[in-house]
């Protein structure tokens, strides 16, 4: 399924990511999975949280640069091989991949990816 | 129009006559009342009979800002103190600031320039100007205040900061000028944006913006930004505040109140007189300033003249937009940057918020440049390579231009200090 994702521009600068949290935590905001993508001076908080909307708009109140973007949550069973036999199948059409991360829950692993095609990713991977 | 028609419009030959005359009694002054200059014309051999017309203007002594500095605080006043109305100081960032004084009739031709100055921009007495300079010491303040109301114009004192505020007013009080820095201008025009208001529906109508290095990409971003038509006002404490030139609306060059102010453009390294055209480091004379003349002073801005009549209707000389200043001037491997050129570049990428700050280092024996760089909002996405890119293309720009290579920091957005008054662009840790 396509899902929204909340993306946070980072300064590298220590301290920073506790704000954001900080943040999230006093507007009772839970975050199911995140990754951190970064060079030496800036980063990107990328973030499946429970009110998007809500976080989104503490963030610019406190002068984030945020974006709300759609990404694709793919379900797996949580078992060696399935990561791969999803990457097999994208890769077989071309389909480029920006970045992944996930995380997995009781036997059952989500992928949370984005990639050149995602209409067509998403039939695929069903 | 134009507020003093036989003074902003006579014949070259008259101003030559003009200009000479007022000379020879300046000279006699500062020989006879200040013991600075006369000292320095003894040096050179120079007495008063020497000085002619403004030909012999290249025979007197430079006055730099370190011959102000020596002399803090009272050292060059050439009447008594009980003739001093008004004091005024630079902001000075380092050591002791730099003190400039006014007689009864000091106070009067800086209210008279500045009326020029504002006519020129178009300013009418119907208007109402927003004083955004800081009143007190700095001379930005006072000197519209002053100038504004010479011109019969309704002077809405509100100093400097207090951007809530200030845009309360322009929408209650229906100011149509603005007066200020032209950064604070550019900061005004974002917090009006952010607030939802349409710039379109508010009264301002010109802008007065210097005190400051701006580029012409800043200026149409203000412009656009605050629904305006801006116009350079320059001028420095030391000669009088602003108001020794102005834009008219040919928008080609300053218009220099030169029966007041000679100016010279000099080679700041050879110190020769330069030809009109040529760009070099602007030097002034103040002719009819009393508590506190000088000569030959240099200003460490580059410009330079066009003699030839304006469109406009005036003969006075206009100077080159200020774009730089030889001591902003930073020295990076060899090379010359100035902070307005990082701005013009800045300006022209849609993704790049006009705020930057320049950080000079020293790596081993290496200086090294790094430019921090807001990126607008909009542009940020969730993709690393997406922010890659905007960084690349800025890091090539400037380097295509400036000729080094720099490192190119993207930060968040608001997190440059915005400025109130003269914008701090750069941070040289340096140690030589």
């Amino acid at each position: 399924m396509v899902i929204k994702q909340l993306s946070v521009f980072l300064q590298n600068e220590q301290g920073r990511l506790e704000e954001v949290t900080d943040i999230l935590y006093k507007h009772s905001i839970n975050i199911s999975a995140l990754s951190i993508a970064e060079t030496a001076e800036y980063g990107i908080l990328r973030m499946i949280v429970s009110d998007i909307d809500k976080a989104s708009a503490a963030l610019r109140d406190e002068n984030f640069s945020v974006r709300i973007s759609d990404v694709l949550c793919v379900e797996t069973p949580d078992v060696p091989g399935e990561l791969h036999k999803k990457i097999k199948i994208l890769s077989n059409v071309g389909i480029n991949l920006s970045y992944m991360y996930g995380y997995s829950n009781s036997g059952t692993a989500r992928l949370i990816m984005k990639v050149s095609d995602p209409a067509k990713a998403l039939q695929l991977l069903k | 129009m134009i507020w003093n028609e036989s003074m902003e419009c006579m014949s070259r030959d008259q101003m030559h006559d003009l200009q000479s005359r007022r000379l020879r009694h300046l000279v006699d002054r500062v020989y006879h009342n200040v013991e600075f200059y006369r000292k320095k014309m003894q040096e050179l051999g120079l007495e008063p009979g020497d000085i002619n017309t403004i030909n012999d203007l290249i025979k007197l002594p430079f006055t730099t800002k370190q011959d102000l500095r020596d002399n803090y605080p009272f050292g060059l006043f050439a009447i008594p103190k009980s003739e001093v109305v008004r004091v005024h100081a630079s902001s000075g960032t380092t050591g002791k600031p730099i003190v400039v004084a006014y007689s009864r009739k000091d106070v009067d031709i800086f209210a008279e320039v500045i009326a020029r100055a504002l006519c020129c921009s178009g300013v009418t007495r119907d208007d109402t100007v927003q004083v955004a300079y800081g009143y007190g010491l700095f001379t930005g303040g006072l000197g519209l205040h002053y100038g504004a109301e010479k011109l019969g114009a309704t002077v809405i004192p509100i100093s400097g900061g207090n951007t809530a505020k200030q845009i309360t007013l322009l929408q209650d009080f229906g100011s149509t000028v603005l007066a200020c820095t032209p950064s604070y201008a550019a900061y005004l025009a974002e917090s009006i944006a952010e607030a939802g208001i349409d710039p379109g529906e508010l009264s301002l109508r010109i802008g007065v913006f210097g005190a400051e290095p701006w580029s012409y990409e800043l200026k149409k971003k203000i412009e656009d930004g605050l629904k305006i038509k801006a116009y350079d006002i320059y001028g420095l404490s030391e000669i009088i505040g602003p108001g020794v030139s102005n834009n008219c609306d040919c928008q080609n060059g300053l218009h220099i109140a030169e029966d007041h102010f000679i100016p010279e453009i000099i080679d700041p390294i050879t110190l020769d007189q330069l030809d009109p055209g040529v760009s070099g480091e602007l030097v002034f004379t103040t002719l009819t300033k009393e508590a506190m003349p000088l000569l030959r002073y240099r200003t460490r801005d580059l410009s330079s003249l066009d003699y030839a009549p304006c469109e406009c209707g005036r003969t006075n000389v206009r100077m080159a937009k200020i774009l730089g200043r030889s001591d902003d001037m930073l020295i990076i491997r060899g090379v010359n940057v100035f902070p307005s050129q990082v701005e013009s570049i800045l300006l022209e990428i849609p993704e790049a918020k006009p705020h930057y700050m320049l950080i000079v280092d020293k790596k081993g024996t290496m200086d090294t440049l790094e430019i921090q760089v807001e990126i607008d909002e909009k542009f940020f996405t969730d993709e690393m390579v997406q922010l890659n890119n905007i960084r690349n293309k800025i890091k090539h720009k400037v380097e295509s231009i400036l000729g080094i290579s720099v490192i190119i920091s993207l930060v968040e957005h608001k997190t440059i200090k915005r400025s109130e008054g003269k914008a701090q662009r750069v941070i040289d840790k340096r140690k030589i």
